[in-house]
Formats: C-alpha cells, structure tokens, sequence
C-alpha cells in the first residue's frame, strides 16, 4: 500500500512527503477517477469503480478502505448540506524560503492547483445526524497530509470554536506526512499549538472524538489524533509515530505482520473501536449521545 | 581546557595551536617565548571566535553532537545544588534516556527533567543515544504531575537526536505520550523553563519542550526533522544532509529570529565541551534570573501566557475574499 511509502521516514514528527515527486507521476492517484476499473490497494483486485464509490470507496473484495478527499469525507460524514467551512480563507506561506529539489513556493501552487485545496486540512461546522459539531480533516493528498501553519492555525481555531461554542469535536486525521518539514520548525511548533487548544478545550468538559484513517503518522499522530477522549480509527489503516522504513533501518529486523495497523493500536490499547467507513457517522452520533452532546 | 579526546575537522586549527602553545609550555622558557605563548594564545582565541562564530549549518549540528558536549547529567553536577534521581513510570520501566529528580537551584526547589545520551559507549547504548522510549516521557509526566502537585518549578533540558524509531516503542504508544505530555505542560500549574542544550530532534524534544520560556545554548540545534532524514526524503539520500540542515533554518539565531525561542545562551569561544564549567555556569546564570521572574507570576496567568506563547505562532497569510 501507499501508506508504506507514506510511513517512511523519519525518526521525527515530520515523515516523508511523497509530494516531492516529480510533475505528475505515471501511476495512479488515489481518488483522481481515471477509469472505469481501479485496482485493489489492500488486496490487488481489479474492482468496477462505481461499485467501490456506492462503498464509500472500501473495496467490496477485501473491505480495505482506500483515500477519500477531505470534501468527499465531509460530505460522507455530515448532513447533507450542514457543512460550513471556516478559516478557507488562509493560505501557506513560507517562512523559511525553503527550497529542496525544488521552491516550496511552487510546490504549494502545484498542489493547490492539482487537488483544489488550499492547504491539508479543511475545518468547520456541520451536524451529523442533526447533531451540531465541529468538524476538521486533513486530506492526505495534500503533500501528504502534512502539518504546516495553516493546518495548524485553522485545526487550533476549530478547537477554540467548539470550545466558545460548546460543540463537540470530530477530527479525522489522514496525515502520512506528520509535521510538514517546508515549514521547519514552526510546523513542529503547530503541535503544541493544537494540543494546548486541546487542553483548554478539554478542561471546558468538551467531546473531542478523533477518528485516525490511512495514513496517520508522525507529528499528527503524535499530537491531535492521539488527543482524542474517543479515538476511532478506520480498519487497516497505517498509524505510529516513526515510518516503518525508519524503524526497519534503526533496529535492522523485520517488522511484525500488521504492524502498525489500527488493528495493532487496538490489541495495543491506543484505540477505542474500529469502525467501518459506513459505521463511522452512526458511531460517532452515538458517542456524542453517551457523553452527554453538548458540553 | 577540555584535552579534546574527539575533535571535529573544524576545529584542527584550533587543536594545531593549542598543540605548539602545549610544547612552549612544556619548554623551558625566556623572554622571546613568553611573547610568542602570549601572542600564540591571543591567536587561539581569535581562532576559536571566528570558527564558531561562523559554524555553518551542518556544522551547527556536528558541534550540537559533539560527544564531549556537555549532557544533561553533566549540567546536573555543575548548575544544581543537589539532585535526587526518580526513577520509573510506574507503568512499564525506567528509561535510561530520560532523567527525571529533585534538584535545588537558587533559592529554589525544582523538578528536573532531561535526555540523557550517556557518556561511554555501554552508557550511550543504554540510553539509545539520547533516544527516550515512551516510558520515558510516562516518568516525564508522571513527575511533572509530582512536581504541580507541590509546587515545584519544572526545569527541562532538551537533548535528543528524537524519540526512539523501534517496535517496542511503538507497541507502547510513541506518538501517544508524546501528544499527552504536550498536552499536560500546556496547563501545568507551575513555572516551565527548557533549554535545548544539544539536539532538539522534533517530537521527541517537543515532548518536554512546552515551557514559559524556552531557550537554547548557542550552538545547539532545534529542528522538525533530523536534516539526515529530510534529505533521505526530499534530496533521496542522507548525503544532502548539509543542503537539509541549511534548508531547515534549525540554527539558534533562525530559531530566535521566528520566535520559537526566547533566548540564547552564548556559548564560550570553542563551544560549550571546551568549557562546560563556564557554560555550566551561563546555564545556571539563565535559570536563575529567569526562575525568579516566574515564580512572582500568579499561576493562572502564567498558564495563559503560556497558552498564548504557543497560540502565536504560524505563519500564514489571510487571503482576502
């Protein structure tokens, strides 16, 4: 799978941005329709599109639970119609004038203009199941899913409205990326900066379920997604902190089957409950009614 | 003057020098040799300033790794008066790599936190090079709830090249305690001060690196990603690892420059493993005053503070509709 590429890298919160390759890459996007046929990432099938689509794009072979863009979740998970998005307005800088193979300032322009976003993470309001919440995901798409200040800034202002707001908190995380390296130091800083909002917002007695899908790796994981008071997370998802290249090249062994899997979080105790992709909305409704909805 | 069992290709001038200034010494001496040990060693000083006070990035980081650089357990003796090791996290085990004590400072009594690489080879093995497994950060936290509990400043110093890459580490939730230990410095009812004085490697330094203030020794590093790993990811190969360290503005003055720090600790000429007892006591000289300005504070406002210290920063631009 994809995740595993994702996976690789670094012994840090930041992990590997495949973002760097080059132009376009000849193999497929992930949700990019170019078919009729997609092939399987879990399980290799050649599977009729429309049909995984009608599955909310899980593989009716294998049930392996393939990208979603961060609209398409929003659209998946809330009423029809409900979502407000909030801070679209804020775009990337880049404060260090970064520059690897090529300027981060025409990397950004690049992403932007192939995935329609403006940064990783897409925030706002919505009801799921006429339930009012806050509702934030980042979108994997985006150099990985990364963390940089603008996913740090609009995921830290979600987490003030819903504490102002008194709103329950949905964050799905989909971030092989961990903390966006383009933006240094100030990327590890956005962390923090969530996790403080976090803090606050727990102590004002607020919901925060965080719900961890392929991939969630790095400075994500290791900061909001683990936050959770709930934390759901899709089947056979890859989530942990290090890539599963990085590990394999520090401890020089192979790594167990279904390492790092939500499966292996769970048996681990680090998540709640696994939920399917067409569990996910009556789940968290659920939740929300046990602890008590509103703060 | 540290004997410099390990010495980096930048600093052979220094070592030429300070090697004739040894054999002078060594020689019985008239007045011709006096004047030229005298001006031998205002060469050597000269020397030291001009190669550390233009340390490219790369070397920032070679000399932030230097194996004689003074470690948290060095400061421990040198800056405290006392310091009473706790161990464990009362869960699963007793990280080498994390020192968690008692210590008095000043007038104080604090809670002392830091990565610890080990100084022997047996000793950096077992402290995995500075690399802290989740139960280290337990017994991090686990201590700083001890020290809110009663009262006791938390002083932090931040020394990893970043958190443990294994399974075991992993299997026990890695990036879990690293997101709950932020989680619980954001609102620790007490003064929190860290100080990088070596690697600040990502996650695993911001996992005790939430502080009031947080400063960093002159030639230490402080990075997102190690610049090995991020040239292994955007160049292809960890041999652009001097492009990387450049590219990721990692250096202290980048670091005071966004805001990320409060301070830096000049370090002596020659860096801080020629000098650990004067650096020592720069350190201590930073802790102490900076101490003082904290524990005045009332702790609701110092928790707000530090709330809006972290809210800052970002940068970002707001497109107008």
């Amino acid at each position: 799978m994809t995740a595993s590429d994702a996976g690789a890298a670094a012994s840090g919160s930041a992990t590997p941005a495949s973002a760097d390759a080059p132009g376009p890459p000849p193999r497929p996007k992930r949700g990019v329709p170019e078919g009729l046929w997609k092939k399987c990432d879990g399980c290799g099938a050649t599977i009729y599109r429309k049909e995984a689509e009608e599955l909310l794009n899980v593989c009716p072979q294998c049930g392996f639970h393939w990208y979603v863009s961060a609209a398409e979740r929003i659209s998946q998970l809330l009423d029809p119609g409900t979502f407000e998005e909030c801070d679209s307005d804020l775009r990337p800088a880049d404060p260090l004038g970064f520059r690897d193979k090529k300027p981060y300032a025409e990397r950004l322009v690049a992403e932007q203009k192939r995935t329609g976003l403006s940064d990783a993470a897409l925030t706002g309001t919505g009801m799921i199941r006429a339930r009012r919440v806050a509702c934030g995901v980042t979108d994997s798409a985006f150099i990985m899913g990364s963390m940089g200040s603008v996913v740090g800034e609009r995921l830290t202002r979600l987490v003030e409205r819903a504490t102002d707001q008194k709103l329950p908190l949905i964050i799905i995380s989909a971030s092989g990326g961990g903390a966006r390296m383009h933006e240094g130091i100030i990327s590890l800083m956005q962390m923090a900066k969530v996790s403080a909002a976090l803090a606050r917002y727990s102590r004002a007695g607020g919901l925060f379920i965080s719900v961890l899908t392929n991939p969630t790796m790095g400075g994500v994981a290791a900061s909001f997604a683990s936050l959770g008071d709930l934390c759901f997370a899709e089947p056979r998802a890859l989530i942990g902190f290090a890539g599963p290249r990085t590990i394999k090249a520090t401890i020089r062994v192979e790594l167990p089957k279904g390492f790092q899997t939500s499966e292996f979080l769970l048996e681990h105790g680090f998540v709640d409950r696994i939920v399917a992709r067409k569990d996910l909305k009556s789940e968290i409704a659920r939740a929300i009614d046990y602890c008590g909805g509103a703060i | 003057m540290a004997h410099g069992l390990h010495r980096l290709p930048l600093e052979k001038p220094i070592y030429e020098i300070e090697d004739r200034i040894i054999a002078l010494e060594a020689a019985p001496v008239g007045g011709q040799e006096q004047e030229k040990l005298r001006l031998l060693k205002r060469e050597l000083v000269e020397l030291q300033r001009k190669v550390f006070g233009n340390l490219d990035p790369w070397q920032t980081v070679e000399v932030a790794r230097h194996p004689d650089r003074p470690k948290t357990s060095d400061y421990l003796h040198m800056v405290f008066d006392e310091f009473v090791e706790l161990h464990g996290d009362k869960s699963f085990g007793d990280d080498p790599a994390m020192l968690t004590g008692f210590a008095k400072l000043d007038r104080h009594k604090v809670l002392v936190i830091g990565h610890q690489k080990g100084k022997t080879l047996a000793e950096r093995q077992a402290c995995h090079f500075g690399c802290a497994h989740p139960e280290g950060y337990r017994k991090a936290m686990g201590k700083m709830r001890l020290a809110a509990k009663y009262g006791l400043p938390v002083i932090c110093l931040i020394d990893t090249p970043g958190a443990y890459p294994g399974v075991g580490a992993e299997e026990r939730g890695q990036a879990q305690v690293i997101a709950e230990s932020m989680f619980l410095m954001a609102s620790l009812p007490v003064p929190i001060v860290c100080v990088v004085i070596g690697e600040g490697g990502s996650g695993g330094a911001l996992g005790i690196g939430v502080g009031d203030r947080v400063a960093i020794l002159e030639h230490a590093y402080y990075s997102v990603i190690s610049p090995e790993g991020c040239a292994g990811i955007l160049w292809k190969s960890a041999e652009y690892k001097a492009d990387a360290a450049r590219a990721l503005r990692m250096r202290s003055r980048d670091l005071a420059e966004f805001g990320v720090v409060d301070a830096v600790i000049d370090e002596p000429a020659g860096g801080a493993h020629r000098e650990p007892r004067q650096m020592a006591s720069r350190l201590k000289t930073y802790l102490v005053r900076t101490l003082r300005e904290l524990v005045e504070k009332p702790v609701e406002s110092l928790v707000d503070a530090r709330y809006e210290k972290f809210r800052r920063m970002g940068v970002f631009a707001e497109a107008t509709a």
